[in-house]
């Protein structure tokens, strides 16, 4: 057994956790600021969390990912990091030549109380910021939320920095993508193109990510949201933001700087959350839906009715972020499935309430919990407890898998075993077909494997 | 190109500051018998994106973390145990299902903002107890990430205290991030710790007639598995090893054995040095990455027992293992015969893996550390002649003496002397080994790592995961030297044979050849149509 220390019983811990379903906000700001076109995050602290923030994102998308440090020492510790923080913008513009620097901040600078936002006006102030190049930052302190929280926060700055309202309004609808993969992020953009609306999607990490193989490495690749396409964000109709915990304070923010009005969606994985994103996509642009995505909508239907003897009624534990979740668990629930246990440990009280919406009639029994410790050794133990039929989640849980034999689905932040999420959407209807040829695939190849010879079916 | 116009071309790009500061570290080597200093374990410039990580990295990361009976519990918030967690590929190997092993888990305070402002030891001590309660480990090593050492929070006390409440061996590290220059800060303040707190602590070794402690061996990839098989095929007892496929244990009776051998120099040099001192256990450099480093390293070995029997046992052993790798090596080599690779990682790899490439035909042009220091460039002669910086001053120094129970020579002055040719205490570098004219840099930028491809297209890049798909993406093969794109193991005789197969697999693949579509490739079709 490879978790062989996992019992099923379970003790109250007030300090311990372990096995985390969660990681620290600068990834989250990293992740988020690549979905800029021509922008370097840099990470303002020691070049560990860097290193680290890299190599995660890296060995998930398997893609180059490009960053820079402040390389504080024992020094910068002690005096502050703006020394640091301005040779690194020199040297930043003056090598790599983005044209924006997106800092965010590490517990250590957050610790010693270094003020980005002055730093950087210095840097400005300087001339250490070229012309026509731009420099912005966010706050994020690991000791608080996670990398969920990092994601918004830089999502957040983005309209801080660059939205704007000017004399004319633009027939153009914002989305705010929560944390998705390159290729779902594509997937929304490709449903607004058939619908016809004209859109800004922020951030973007799609043709950033998801590049191909072309002999030379493109340090800034083509995708991204650009600067003007930011900054006209404040002369929109309207705003949808996929994912609240994500997108919400940068969709309140832009309401409050430029008065564009938002809609707050959870992230469309699954039917209903993407009959409601299409629904309001449509009443945001004023566009009939075609009938090209009522065709998508109605093959995901035809799917799920031809194997829906396979789902009904089987046992799922998830964990990952709630934005993921929450619609997640309401698809599994639309397929008549058991999501009984849920954890993750990205704090906040919105998500006990959606998903105590999502489950109460249905799944009464289910368990969830979020924040502090509620990490994947509890989720395993409630396994031990009574078992599951699937499991849902990033990589780390293969080990439970494979000690307790349950199929595992990947889906989440980090993929680090497996290929496709970056390709392959989970959002939209095409993506919910995708999630559930997966889930089908691993309950049925289990099948397969344990049922008694004379059982073996060549149809299913 | 040649490299001197190589190395200033490269400069020009940097503002004026940063092109004399990287200026020292970029070298054009003049051959072994002229070796030159180079600068290194010297800070990165911020703003140049490094393949460094931080000390905790090299603390709990790579020395500690490759034992599997110590609950590693980080104290800080989430994100610095998360990325160690099960990140580094150390293989381990318990004797039995119920054995400890606590390698798939992670252990973490996850501190919250309130422990920033009112301190986090409360927070630790509680996080102990529950460890103990829910794991009943023999040992807490308690690790600081970066907040940890600003707000004060002492945890060497809180070791003591809950060492003294648990009954069980727990200590801390002083590891934040920031200290030092790189991971490397972080193998010496692990090697303190273990000389303070585990090395000594029983006296039961392990049985056998030649007792031997492998030092700076990982076990990625399997590496420790190999060596252990090979050792064992010569009749030679692992006492312990620091740290791949080991246990508290080990460690602790590590002063039993008769002599130590070092694979990575930079990570453990410390605790080979130190228990000298203090157990008179006498400890010379190994290579086990090669095959003809390998038989060498077992020669050396044989010669330090001095008995026939081994000797003859150890040659007996290389003959039939060398059999085989020339099998591999004759049918692989034409395929791999002239090619180039650059190497870039580590503190002991870029050295080490020339042999495997040199044994395939393969010449290196160009090699350098990630956190390496000037003696594992240049040879420990050096050694003396390093400044002592303001950073790797942060870095206690242990002072440590004879033992005045356990200490006992393991060889009388004149024995030692008559084996001088082993080269106690000694290691050459990686200079003395490459060729004249070659490009050395240390602490190689993401820039510089560009225009080496550009310019030189080598035939096989090594390097780590951040680098990995940037090379790939111009076209060139990287293969990964610290996870060894998880293939491996590499260590020894049929660690050599797997990595022939693995680089004549990349340096060989389809795949690379049709990058260009067919429409990309022949414009001539394009021109026709025009015509
Ligand atoms: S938790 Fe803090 S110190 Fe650790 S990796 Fe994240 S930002 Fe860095
Ligand atoms: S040289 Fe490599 S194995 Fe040794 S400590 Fe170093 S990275 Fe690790």
């Amino acid at each position: 057994m490879l978790l062989r220390h996992t019992t099923d019983k379970i003790i109250d811990r007030e300090a311990l956790t372990i096995n985390p379903a969660k990681t620290c906000q600068p990834i989250g700001a990293m992740y988020a600021a690549l979905g800029i076109h021509g922008c370097l995050p840099h990470s303002h602290g020691s070049q560990g969390c860097c290193s680290y923030h890299r190599t995660a994102l890296t060995r998930h998308y398997k893609e180059p990912v490009m960053a820079s440090t402040s390389s504080f020492t024992e020094g910068s510790s002690v005096f502050g990091g703006q020394a640091n923080l301005l040779q690194a913008v020199e040297t930043i513009f003056a090598v790599y030549n983005p044209d924006i620097i997106a800092v965010h901040t590490t517990c250590l600078s957050e610790t010693i109380g270094d003020d980005v936002n002055q730093i950087a006006q210095k840097a400005r102030d300087d001339g250490k910021v070229p012309a026509g190049k731009y420099l912005i930052h966010c706050n994020t302190p690991s000791y608080v939320g996670s990398h969920v929280t990092g994601y918004a926060n830089m999502v957040t700055s983005m309209v801080k920095h660059f939205s704007a309202r000017s004399a004319t309004r633009k027939n153009q609808v914002n989305l705010i993508t929560g944390w998705v993969e390159p290729s779902d992020m594509r997937e929304i953009k490709r449903l607004a193109t058939e619908m016809g609306v004209k859109i800004v999607m922020f951030p973007d990490t799609s043709d950033v990510l998801d590049t191909p193989m072309t002999g030379k490495h493109e340090f800034y690749p083509k995708g991204g949201v650009t600067i003007p396409e930011l900054i006209s964000t404040g002369d929109s109709k309207s705003t949808i933001g996929l994912g609240p915990f994500c997108t919400e304070d940068a969709a309140v923010l832009l309401d409050n700087k430029c008065k564009v009005k938002f809609d707050m969606l959870e992230l469309p994985i699954g039917l209903k959350a993407t009959d409601n994103f299409i629904t309001s996509l449509s009443r945001a642009a004023g566009v009939q839906v075609p009938e090209s995505i009522t065709a998508e909508r109605g093959r995901l239907i035809d799917m799920v009715t031809d194997m829906h003897k396979y789902l009904y009624g089987k046992r799922v534990a998830l964990y990952g972020d709630p934005d993921t979740l929450v619609p997640l668990t309401e698809f599994l629930v639309t397929l008549d499935m058991k999501p009984v246990y849920i954890v993750s440990g990205t704090p906040g009280k919105k998500f006990e309430a959606s998903l105590t919406k999502v489950l109460s009639k249905k799944v009464p029994e289910a368990k969830f919990k979020n924040g502090e410790r509620a990490d994947m050794y509890l989720l395993h133990q409630w396994i031990k407890n009574e078992p599951v039929d699937l499991i849902i989640g990033n990589s780390y849980g293969k080990y439970i898998s494979r000690d307790e034999d349950i199929p595992l689905v990947r889906v989440g932040f980090p993929i680090t075993d497996r290929v496709g999420h970056s390709y392959f959407p989970i959002v939209g209807y095409n993506g919910a077909m995708n999630l559930v040829t997966k889930m089908l695939n691993m309950i049925l190849d289990k099948e397969d494997r344990v049922c008694p010879e004379e059982k073996v079916e060549l149809t299913m | 190109m040649d490299p001197q116009r190589w190395k200033q071309e490269v400069l020009k790009k940097y503002p004026s500051k940063v092109a004399k500061k990287r200026e020292k570290s970029i070298m054009v080597h003049e051959g072994a018998d002229n070796i030159k200093p180079i600068q290194a374990n010297v800070r990165t410039i911020p703003g140049i994106i490094t393949q460094r990580g931080c000390t905790y990295a090299g603390c709990k990361g790579v020395v500690l973390g490759p034992t599997r009976d110590i609950v590693n519990l980080v104290h800080g918030p989430i994100g610095c145990s998360f990325y160690a967690w099960l990140t580094r590929r150390n293989q381990t190997l318990p004797p039995t299902p119920d054995s400890p092993n606590y390698m798939m888990y992670s252990f973490s305070t996850d501190m919250q903002d309130s422990n920033i402002v009112f301190g986090g030891e409360i927070k630790l001590k509680q996080a102990c107890r529950e460890a103990f309660e829910l794991f009943k480990p023999k040992a807490i090593g308690i690790f600081s990430t970066c907040p940890v050492g600003l707000i004060g929070d002492d945890v060497h006390a809180v070791a003591r205290e809950m060492k003294e409440e648990l009954g069980i061996n727990i200590f801390g590290f002083s590891c934040e991030g920031y200290k030092g220059v790189s991971q490397s800060a972080g193998h010496h303040i692990a090697n303190n710790a273990l000389v303070k707190h585990v090395i000594g602590l029983t006296d039961k070794a392990v049985e056998g007639k030649y007792k031997i402690n492998m030092l700076g061996e990982y076990n990625i990839g399997g590496d420790a598995f190999e060596l252990e098989r090979i050792l064992d095929k010569c009749g030679i007892s692992l006492n312990s090893s620091f740290s791949g496929n080991s246990t508290m244990e080990q460690f602790e009776r590590a002063h039993m054995a008769d002599l130590n051998v070092v694979m990575c120099h930079r990570s453990i040099n410390y605790v080979a040095e130190m228990m000298e001192k203090k157990y008179g256990i006498p400890w010379f450099k190994v290579n086990f990455i090669g095959a003809e480093a390998s038989a060498k390293s077992l020669r050396k070995i044989a010669d330090y027992f001095g008995d026939q029997d081994l000797k003859n046992r150890v040659e007996e052993v290389i003959a039939e293992e060398l059999a085989i790798v020339k099998k591999s090596i004759d049918e692989i080599k034409p395929r791999t015969d002239g090619k180039m690779a650059m190497l870039f990682v580590g503190g002991s790899r870029a050295h080490h893996y020339q042999e495997l490439f040199n044994e395939l035909g393969m010449s290196t042009l160009s090699a350098g550390y990630e956190f390496g220091h000037r003696d594992d460039y240049e040879g420990r002669r050096v050694i003396p002649t390093i400044t002592i910086d303001a950073d790797s001053r942060n870095i206690e120094e242990l002072t440590v003496e004879a033992d005045p129970m356990k200490f006992k020579p393991r060889k009388t002055e004149e024995e030692l002397k008559a084996l001088e040719a082993l080269d106690f205490n000694g290691y050459d570098g990686m200079l003395a080994e490459m060729a004249k004219g070659t490009l050395i840099i240390d602490d190689l930028s993401h820039y510089e790592m560009e225009k080496l491809i550009e310019i030189y297209h080598p035939d096989v890049f090594c390097a780590g995961i951040k680098e990995k798909y940037c090379v790939q993406k111009m076209g060139i093969p990287l293969k990964q030297l610290h996870s060894y794109d998880y293939g491996g193991p590499y260590a020894g005789f049929e660690g050599a044979v797997n990595f022939y197969k693995d680089i004549d697999m990349i340096v060989n693949t389809s795949i690379w050849k049709m990058i260009k579509a067919p429409w990309e490739a022949e414009p001539v079709i394009e021109a026709e149509y025009a015509a």
